[in-house]
Formats: structure tokens, sequence, C-alpha cells
């Protein structure tokens, strides 16, 4: 099972991503995903790196497939309480799918700081050119690739643009320690240009009174 | 499950009996010992040369050591988990070994009340000593040990039997690989505590009842009880679902006070049925030990779950008012605080907290994984 655990994984990210990802992730090291789906991607983690994990996740279907892959998973809800996850009892907590479907941005953002020494969170980045194009050609909310929904019909609640992103931190008191952009093309410029060439980042975020 | 061939499975009741000297004499927390103590018990499939395979059922309030198959072909009714358990199904018995045991303090074959006190040669009645979940814990663990089985690939129980599941990761760590605990709470909360006192009044305010020393069940007393705590299994919307406002017997009222509604029928009928197949001094001692039961001990249940090793999964169900989801997450949020592993899941049902025997399916199919990953690690 070493490439199709990946295959549940949103559009926007790719495997190569994906692979960014893992690669970020100590081996041995305490595991936490939020919005863990069906779990494929702490299953691979877990082969690949030898990682504990944990996930959570919403849908009752996708808990059983965790159970079914062998990994711990808490059937919950991210907009509700989390104090069910302790303080620092993760090395590190990822939220690459759901962050901008979740109704407090910066709540989450601070469970995330809390509940591990540091954090990977996946942001869709609204500010990309195509988008901007979009907007101010045809004067409408982008529709894109990777946000394909109308605005009055789309789990992403929460857009905002990479240097939005990096806003909300500081004003949290967050320290970004390194920033993953994604791009389509995976070219120099989506790392030079993020806010306007990477249609979205991965952060590695912690608490700056953690350091 | 294939339905094209039927295979029947035989279960055969046995018994353990232990404790007829001081030194083996089971001790109850109530500081009393009890003698010559007998574990009626059934097992099925076959225990595994490398004994990996041995998975523990504990039955809830009123259940039996009768968990799967007929004693007869010509059975009405085959063991209370009978759609979980056996050939081909979630808890397959081709590959594991099956134990379930009544209770200490019950009425289906274990030393109960209505057992004779072999000090007196009378029954116990009410001098039978008050027990606690980690006493019926402390029998089965006799039972486990006779067997010969040195770890349980899990313990897996609803209602009380989650109760017990607890209480074993909680007592004999070494022993339990995998625990699951379904519908199920840490502590009996007061509104349940206040039911159980309900029914037991119900019970020794009955005519019949003689301090406990009656020749016949006192039924009125003991019907009671069951109604009472039958609601507490149900929901709102499953009542609604099942009976709503429909009549019984007539198109009107009766305008009197006789039973006219479906719902009050049902309950008459749960009722009846129940005090021919149960003991009402037994009823006492039972909802007593899960009065009794707080594996907190008062304090944080993090803490008194520290010796706890095994891996867990915790299951409830949406509409159970009785042991509720809230409950459960108290459970979890206490083992993952432990570091331990541990799944939970709710299950959305309408069946309140009968959906525990109910939603098989689903229910089934999750602990069908879990273990068959428990059996990988073990």
């Amino acid at each position: 099972m070493s490439e199709k655990p990946l295959e549940n994984m949103p559009e926007s990210l790719s495997r190569p991503d994906l692979r960014r990802i893992a690669d970020l992730i100590e081996p041995n090291s305490r595991v936490l995903d939020l919005g863990c789906g069906d779990g494929s991607f702490l299953a691979y983690l877990e082969k690949k790196k030898s990682i504990r994990p944990l996930g959570v996740e919403i849908d009752a279907d996708m808990v059983g497939e965790c159970v079914r892959r062998g990994i711990p998973v808490i059937h919950g809800d991210l907009n509700s309480n989390l104090d069910y996850l302790h303080d620092d009892s993760f090395d590190c907590v990822l939220l690459t799918r759901v962050f901008q479907e979740l109704k407090h941005p910066d709540k989450i953002l601070r469970e995330v700081t809390r509940i591990g020494k540091r954090g990977l969170v996946g942001f869709l980045n609204i500010g990309h050119i195509r988008n901007r194009m979009q907007f101010f050609f045809s004067g409408r909310m982008p529709i894109s690739k990777t946000l394909p929904h109308n605005w009055y019909d789309t789990p992403n609640i929460h857009l905002g643009t990479i240097r939005d992103f990096r806003m909300m931190c500081k004003e949290l008191d967050i320290e970004i320690i390194r920033s993953l952009p994604i791009g389509r093309e995976r070219s120099y410029l989506d790392v030079k240009l993020p806010n306007l060439l990477a249609h979205a980042c991965i952060f590695e975020i912690r608490d700056r009174k953690k350091k | 499950m294939n339905s094209g061939e039927k295979i029947e499975l035989l279960a055969t009741p046995q018994d353990y009996n232990f404790g007829p000297g001081e030194a083996n004499a089971l001790e109850l927390d109530c500081g009393r010992k009890l003698y010559e103590v007998n574990i009626r018990y059934e097992t099925f499939g076959t225990l595994s040369a490398e004994r990996d395979n041995a998975i523990l059922i504990a039955h809830a309030l009123t259940g039996d050591a009768h968990v799967c198959g007929k004693h007869s072909p010509d059975d009405r009714k085959p063991g209370w988990w009978d759609n979980m358990i056996g050939p081909g199904k979630y808890l397959d018995t081709d590959k594991y070994f099956i134990i379930c045991s009544n209770v200490i303090g019950g009425c289906s074959g274990s030393t109960g009340p209505r057992s004779v006190n072999p000090a007196t040669g009378e029954l116990y009645n009410l001098d039978f000593p008050v027990i606690t979940i980690a006493d019926m814990v402390r029998a089965q663990k006799r039972l486990i040990d006779h067997l010969q089985i040195p770890k349980l690939l899990a313990v897996i129980g609803g209602s009380m039997g989650g109760m017990q599941a607890l209480e074993w990761s909680k007592l004999y760590p070494d022993m339990v690989q995998s625990t699951v605990a379904i519908a199920t709470t840490h502590r009996l909360a007061p509104q349940s505590i206040a039911f159980n006192w309900v029914g037991s009044q119900a019970i020794r305010s009955d005519a019949d009842f003689d301090n406990g020393n009656y020749a016949v069940n006192p039924e009125h007393g003991l019907a009671t009880a069951r109604m009472l705590a039958h609601i507490t299994y149900l929901s709102d919307e499953s009542m609604e679902q099942k009976f709503g406002r429909n009549l019984q017997d007539a198109d009107s009222y009766s305008f009197a006070f006789k039973r006219d509604f479906a719902v009050e029928s049902y309950l008459e009928h749960q009722g009846q049925r129940f005090v021919e197949r149960f003991d009402a001094n037994s009823y006492l001692y039972i909802t007593r030990a899960t009065d009794y039961f707080d594996l907190s001990g008062g304090g944080s249940l993090a803490e008194a779950m520290k010796p706890a090793t095994s891996d867990f999964l915790v299951v409830s169900f949406s509409s159970d008012w009785l042991f509720t989801t809230a409950q459960s997450e108290e459970i979890v949020k206490a083992l993952l605080a432990n570091g331990l592993n541990c799944s939970f899941c709710e299950i959305e049902s309408s069946y309140g907290h009968d959906a525990f025997l109910l939603e098989v399916d689903r229910l089934g199919a999750l602990i069908r994984d879990f273990v068959a990953n428990q059996r990988k690690k073990f």
C-alpha cells in the first residue's frame, strides 16, 4: 500500500506535495492529523516514518476506514471543544486539508499550537494571480480547480491570501517556522512570489512562547 | 451473513467452581468473602496454540453467559448477541475463542443471592454480600486463569459490560491486549442512580418481597422496575416511531385507567417477559453494583486509569441518553491523557441505549476491524 493510501487526498495536494510534508515529520514522533479523512496519510507516515498516529475525523464512515487501517481515531468536530487533546501531547499536529472550512480559524490555530510542539497547516491561497484576474475582470468570486465551488455553496467559508495568513499568525503570536508554497508548476517563482503564484501553502508553525 | 446455508452453532453451558477454602475464596470490595463460587460460562471456537485469540464478552445488566448459538436446535431463540458472534460473523468463531460468563450476583447459573450459602445451607437472599463491578471482574479473572489464558486479545462489553471491560483494563492490564467499551460510562451518573433507586423501591415494596425471602418472585415490583428501566433504554424518537400515540385495542379512549396506548401495552409485555426469566434479588444486587461504579474513585479518571495499558475502542450512540456520548468522551479524554491508543466513534442511531444490541452492522464492522488489527499487534 505504498502509493494507494494517498488517493483520497484533496486535489490541491498532490503526491509530491504530501511527500514534502512527510519530509518535515520526524521519525518516531507522535503525530495528530486534524481532519484525517480515511487515515491514509497517517498510515503512510506510520509506515515510512514509524510515527505514532492519532486522527480526528467528523465523518463516521471515514472513522470506520481509519479503524480498518488500524489508525487510532477520534470521531469529533474540529469546530467544537478539543480539550480532550492535551497540551503538548503531540510532536506535530497536521491540519492540511480543512483549515478554510472551519468556523473559527484563529481558535483552531491556537489549538494546533497548544496541542502540538509544532503544527503543519495547509492554506488555500485566494490571492493567486488567476483568482485576482478572475475577480478583476469578471467582478465575481473566483472559481478555479482548487476552489471549484460557488460562493454560496462552498465548504471553504474562510478564504484568505497567504499574506492574510501571515498577518493572522502575527496577531496570534504564532511563529511561522517555514512555509512551503505549493504552485501548480512547482517552479522557482512559486517560492519567490507565493502570494501571487502559489495556489496553496503549507506553514510550519509554533507558539512563539514555546521556543 | 450468508443465508444460503445456515450453520447452527451449539452452545454448552459449563461451570467452574472455586473458593472452597479460605485462601481461595473471593475477596470482595465490601470486605466480605464469597466461598464456593460458581461461574457459569460458555465458550465458542477454538483457543489457538499460541493462545492469542481469546476474547471475553462481558454481558449487560440482565444478560447471561448464553451470548450466541443455541443450546439445542429446537431453541426458539439464540443467545443475546447471536447476530454479532458466530461462524463468519463480525466476531468470527472460526478465528476467535469467545468466552462469556454470567456475572456473580446474577441468576443465570453463577453464584448470586438465590444460591445456597455454604455456611448456613439456606439461600443467601439479602445475606448475599453487596458486590461491585470490580468483584464481577475478579471472579471472571479466576475463570480466565482456569482456562489457562495468559492474555485476552480483547475484552468487549456494552453498557454494564462496558463497565466490566474498563475495569478489566485497569485491574489486570497485563492480561488485556485491547478493550472495547460500548454505550457505557466510567461512573454511574446521579440520574441513573435515581432510576435504579425507584426500581429498587418498587421491588422492595412489593407485598410478596418478604425482605428478599420470597418463595415466588415478587413479580409486580420487579416488572415495574423493568418497565421503568426499559424506558431509559429507548429514545423519544424511537418511541414516537414505534408507537406514536397509537391505541392498543380500541379506536377511542377508555376514559378509565386500563391500558389504552400501544406504548403502555409494550411496557407491560416487557415487564411480564422479564419476571419470567429474572430474579428480583439479583436485580437489586446487580443494579447496586452499577450504582457503586465509579472508576475515578471520586478523583481524576486519568489518574485512576494510570495502570491501564491496553488499546481502546470506545463507541457511543447518538440517541443514548442513559450513557451519553459526552460520558464516552470523558473516558476518551482520560485515556488520551495517559498516552494510550484510543479510538472513538459515535454511531448515529435513533434506538437510544438499546442501539448497542440493534445497530449490529455498523458496530460489528468497527469491532471486527479493530480486533483484526489488535491480533496483528498481539
